[in-house]
């Protein structure tokens, strides 16, 4: 039996979806942003919006987000996405929009741009990959990282003498009355990445039906960065970054 | 059709005329002297009539990106401040450049540095005609010097915007700001339909259809060698500005043996120092740049090899003295005269420098 005879569609299990093309992605093996990105991609498909959705990308690991997912883009400068997306969104009231940002740019420094576009209620989405860490400038302290952690600017753990603390960004965000719907999610096993699909797609539906804003919040890991293999980096996760950062919808009047 | 004459200020003139030329939206932030830039915007509810639309946004940073994401997607995006809200801008606008995103924004200059005061300056000379942020860029700079160009110059800068994929500025001041004059407003000119925005705007992100590649509003790039093509294409585009598009007037240069050069309110005050002059038997003329990028090099060349001396009068430090004295190239003597931190000159002030240069 060879590959063509193999290869039929009543025996594909699992597929890529048809927005991520072929691009050989820069992550880490083990990171969860191509996850995360295929999750993204197979929403939109699955709400046939492949045509009218902007994506808006960060700085960071996720910088080059719109070399692999195959719809409109506009690269952000660090932390301004959220003030992006509202000028496209206001201006194009029936793209869905949507920000993919990570902990240095959506909670240290476009903490101003993120909390006021959420405040407004712009209909659209942020999405939030918090891995507690700056990973694409080598691994230092970012806002989340955790009372403790170790970084290269925090080589000796966390202090809060020194450094402060860790920032729940998602817990500021349910308070505004902006928001729709906040929620923390995760893509470490089928369950949660079934649970953070659905979640992913409550909030671009909400942002459609012209609800307000959301956030979704992915807990990830950054093996590199936090200097751990996958598996272990993900049985870290569980330990030490869910007690901090508890999985689950904050904040959610979408129904109202 | 009757001319609509009306008296009203320069800021005011600007958010009538954005409304005028078809703009899809304005984000600012207040700052004395130019928040009746979005006082009479929120007054006029133009999100009622042609759909305009106008946020108060967290910042002057946050103002300038929206602006990026509505012009990164097409639409006529604009947004206005003063000095200190403009140097806070500058990261938008060099993404802007680098991106070739055709924003404009209005910055209605006040004395610096740093908060400095609230009154008239053009300590933004440098600022706007070099950059103002990092990198190898250029804006587009437009310096009205009366409530009339204040309101054509909005459409004029979107038109320059969108034609070169360009920011562009319109670089105005607390006088032309804060000053009521007549005014004959542009004809109402309707929003583009979102249809018509994506055939004239092939680059914009305004999703994408299967029949298009992708499309990546960016200013990043990290392989050298793909870089230096796109800064090379910059600046070859701002070649093509600087060729097609300077802008400039001239009074009684016919037979003028002086030139004074002045740009914007600076240009106002001159013109009484020129009447002022004449009066006193000294044939002097006034040369008015319009367009500060492209900087009318040519025309200052050709004008130092009729005159005797150039005087250059700004409300700053000397600034665009600079440029004139490029241009001129040694032909002739060419002195400045400014006055700073607020203090807007007297005409006679610069007739006494004129008589300076002249001994």
């Amino acid at each position: 039996m060879d590959r063509n005879q193999i290869v039929q569609p009543e025996n594909i299990v699992c597929k890529k979806p048809t927005l991520m093309n072929d691009n050989n992605m820069h992550y880490c093996p083990g990171c969860s942003h191509g996850v995360v990105h295929k999750l993204i991609a197979e929403v939109i498909e699955e709400m046939g919006m492949e045509d009218k959705t902007v994506g808006v990308s960060p700085v960071g690991c996720a910088v080059f987000a719109y070399n692999y997912i195959d719809i409109d883009w506009q690269e952000a400068a660090h932390g301004r996405a959220p003030a992006l997306a509202t000028g496209i969104k206001r201006t194009w009231p029936d793209r869905l929009v949507f920000t993919y940002q990570g902990d240095g740019d959506l909670a240290c420094i476009g903490t101003c741009e993120t909390i006021h576009a959420l405040n407004r209620g712009e209909n659209i989405v942020i999405i939030f990959v918090n891995n507690a860490i700056y990973g694409m400038t080598g691994g230092q302290m970012a806002p989340t990282t955790l009372i403790g952690q170790k970084t290269s600017t925090c080589p000796y753990g966390r202090d809060p003498e020194i450094h402060g603390y860790p920032l729940k960004m998602a817990d500021i965000a349910a308070q505004l009355e902006g928001t729709c719907y906040v929620t923390r999610q995760s893509v470490e096993s089928v369950a949660s990445i079934n649970k953070a699909k659905k979640a992913l797609r409550k909030a671009f539906e909400a942002s459609m039906a012209g609800k307000g804003s959301s956030l979704v919040e992915f807990v990830s890991t950054c093996n590199s960065g936090w200097k751990l293999s996958p598996a272990k980096a993900n049985e870290w996760m569980k330990e030490n970054m869910f007690p901090f950062y508890p999985k689950g919808d904050l904040k959610d009047t979408t129904n109202k | 059709m009757e001319k609509e004459v009306v008296l009203m200020k320069g800021n005011e003139a600007i958010a009538h005329a954005a409304i005028r030329c078809g703009c899809d939206g304005y984000f600012g932030y207040p700052i004395t002297p130019q928040s009746e830039v979005i006082e009479t915007l929120a007054e006029l509810k133009p999100w009622e009539t042609t759909g305009m639309q106008v946020v108060q946004a967290e910042s002057e940073l946050a103002s300038i990106y929206m602006v990026y994401g509505a012009a990164g997607a097409g639409k006529r995006a604009m947004t206005s401040s003063s000095s200190p809200g403009i140097a806070l801008m500058q990261e938008g606008i060099t993404y802007m450049a680098g991106a070739e995103v055709p924003g404009v924004f209005v910055n209605v200059q006040r004395g610096g540095p740093g908060l400095g005061t609230i009154q008239p300056s053009q300590g933004d000379y440098f600022q706007a005609t070099r950059g103002g942020g990092n990198g190898d860029y250029k804006v587009i700079v437009l310096a009205p010097s009366s409530v009339q160009e204040m309101a054509d110059f909005v459409d004029l800068a979107f038109e320059l915007a969108f034609k070169y994929r360009n920011p562009a500025m319109i670089l105005s001041d607390g006088v032309i700001g804060q000053m009521m004059e007549k005014v004959v407003l542009p004809p109402f000119k309707p929003r583009r339909t979102d249809e018509e925005v994506i055939k004239e705007c092939p680059w914009a992100s305004t999703g994408k259809p299967k029949n298009r590649e992708r499309v990546v509003i960016t200013s990043l790039e990290l392989k050298p060698e793909i870089m230096e093509q796109r800064n090379l294409a910059l600046q070859e585009k701002y070649r093509k500005i600087q060729e097609n598009e300077v802008r400039f007037e001239q009074q009684q240069m016919d037979d003028a043996e002086y030139a004074i050069v002045a740009f914007g309110s600076a240009a106002r005050i001159a013109e009484k120092s020129v009447e002022i002059a004449r009066e006193q038997g000294i044939k002097v003329g006034l040369f008015r740049p319009i367009t500060l990028f492209p900087f009318p090099e040519k025309q200052i060349a050709e004008l130092s090899k009729k005159v005797k001396g150039i005087l250059v009068a700004e409300i700053n430090a000397g600034q665009m003295v600079q440029d004139v004295r490029l241009a001129a190239n040694g032909a002739v003597p060419v002195e400045q005269f400014g006055r700073l931190g607020g203090i807007v000159p007297d005409p006679e002030e610069i007739v006494e420098a004129l008589k300076k240069l002249i001994k």
